[in-house]
């Protein structure tokens, strides 16, 4: 690893100062960026450690009925927090899908936000990775691909991003604050994450020195807790990656659905909104027809970039089991393996 | 530049002066005091080998930075026996044949006492397994595993009956 310079500032201000020259990135509990940094993928010259500041491990209900998430929460505090999983069920079961147990009491909601993603190629410093070293080239392309993106890829990068918490977050229009140079703004998760594009390292909207403090969810998502469920297929069991996952929250009246949500894991470079679905299951009744429909719409314009075509057919088939599942309600308790389809008592119905 | 820390490790406070901050509590553990029973397997946060207690949470310590745990309360297998009276969960894992090689044990044993005190899991095998896929154990000793989990967890919840009652 890297030398580097060690920073723990007092205040959210210094934080900021000290994060926004070169070469400086933030850290939180450090289980992605330590890992990255032992195989030399990251190399920062500077750490401005976040752990100790004050404020931001709250988990606080709003007056407006909305939810605030300090960005120093750990994924394990925030899923069994009882009221939180009863009001956001699709968001603790994503987070108890992810990574382990051990994993989960470390690393933070900010940090579960900006993790990196686990291409084999970006990992390895030997291989080519226009996100790692712009301009070298993409050895994904033509390497082991299955598990990479098959929606708003482009020919520069292939990749996606990993994060189980942020599908159903980002369905649920959750919201991001951010302190930056510039004092405080906030944006939709949804336009966190940059596409590859020409420019893969770029992979979020952040400027140098801008920290999350919080993500909020507003009054709506409440509004799905007897409906939502995420759904992931992955190689193992547990404690792995989604090859797709999707996040489904209903909102179902006199027996049709007054809103629906959808949003899918591992098949792009960002959570993916899928607001095309969403609209045609407007005031239709919860049936397997409507999902079928639901999901073809969820995938219009994917496309394979590499040994990956299966994903395509893989994420509608998920599309319309989780669906399913969130149509048949939310279990009363999280199933023994989050988000498995393998899961004893997912309720699970097949189409 | 040299960072001073403190932690309490297995109940007693330890000071260090760190000349270098990319010590992680596992080599800071195992170099530094010579408690070797938490192990260094993957070293990236896959294998949980060298799980330990931090503040009372099971974590990966070869991916946490010491220097960032400055006050930390820390528990390690070397921790867990009163003399030579073995903690439960470690005699159910020998009552259970809950290893062979034993190297991955030691990050089982933390990660089993951790798994108790997050009560999540309860005595239900499904539940256990997923809450333990943190630690892998190549030699295949899970059925023993689970079952040593499942048993300390029993003694646990007797125990806790017999002083409810």
């Amino acid at each position: 690893m890297k030398q580097f310079d060690y920073v723990r500032p007092g205040t959210i201000a210094e934080a900021v100062a000290a994060a926004a020259r070169p070469g400086a990135v933030y850290l939180a509990a450090g289980t992605n960026l330590l890992d990255l940094m032992k195989g030399g993928v990251s190399r920062p010259d500077r750490l401005v450690d976040v752990t100790h500041l004050n404020g931001l491990d709250g988990i606080e209900t709003l007056a407006d009925g909305g939810l605030r998430i300090g960005a120093l929460v750990n994924n394990a505090d925030l899923a069994h927090n009882a009221e939180f999983a009863r009001s956001y069920p699709a968001v603790a079961e994503a987070l108890l899908s992810g990574a382990s147990a051990q994993l989960r009491n470390a690393a933070t909601v900010g940090g579960n936000l900006l993790q990196r993603t686990r291409c084999a190629y970006f990992y390895d410093t030997a291989s080519r990775c226009n996100k790692r070293e712009p301009g070298s080239g993409c050895d994904a392309r033509d390497g082991e691909n299955r598990s990479h993106a098959v929606l708003g890829w482009s020919e520069s990068c292939i990749a996606t991003h990993p994060s189980d918490f942020c599908v159903p977050l980002v369905a649920l229009d959750a919201v991001v604050e951010i302190e930056g140079s510039n004092g405080r703004r906030e944006i939709a998760l949804d336009a966190l994450h940059r596409l590859p594009g020409d420019t893969p390292g770029r992979e979020s909207v952040l400027e140098p020195g801008d920290l999350i403090v919080a993500v909020r969810l507003p009054p709506a998502a409440r509004g799905f807790a007897a409906h939502a469920r995420y759904l992931k297929v992955r190689e193992r069991t547990s404690y792995a990656f989604a090859l797709v996952s999707a996040a489904a929250a209903l909102r179902i009246e006199n027996g049709r659905i007054a809103e629906a949500r959808l949003a899918l894991g591992g098949v792009a470079a960002k959570p993916w909104r899928a607001r095309a679905a969403e609209d045609v299951l407007g005031n239709v009744a919860p049936t397997p027809d409507a999902f079928q429909e639901a999901a073809w719409r969820a995938l219009e314009g994917a496309k394979p970039s590499g040994d990956n075509a299966f994903k395509i057919e893989l994420a509608r088939r998920i599309v319309v089991r989780a669906l399913l599942l969130a149509a048949a309600g939310t279990p009363a308790r999280i199933p023994a393996l989050p988000a498995s389809p393998f899961a004893s008592i997912s309720g699970a119905i097949h189409a | 530049m040299n960072h001073s820390i403190s932690l309490t490790v297995n109940g007693a406070r330890r000071d260090f002066v760190l000349d270098d901050p990319r010590v992680t509590l596992l080599d800071l553990l195992r170099e530094r005091l010579h408690l070797t029973g938490t192990k260094k397997g993957c070293d990236r946060g896959q294998c949980g080998a060298c799980t330990i207690l931090v503040d009372g949470k099971r974590i990966n310590s070869c991916l946490a930075l010491a220097i960032s745990h400055d006050g930390a309360d820390i528990l390690t297998i070397e921790g867990v026996a009163r003399g030579d009276q073995l903690h439960p969960v470690q005699a159910a894992f020998i009552a259970n044949d809950g290893f062979q090689c034993g190297f991955c044990t030691p990050g089982q044993i933390m990660s089993a006492i951790g798994m108790m005190r997050e009560g999540q899991a309860g005595n239900d095998p499904e539940r256990v397994r997923e809450c333990m896929s943190g630690n892998l154990c190549r030699c295949g000793a899970y059925a023993g595993i689970v079952d040593a989990v499942l048993e300390a967890q029993a003694g646990m919840d007797e125990t806790n009956q017999r002083r409810s009652a």
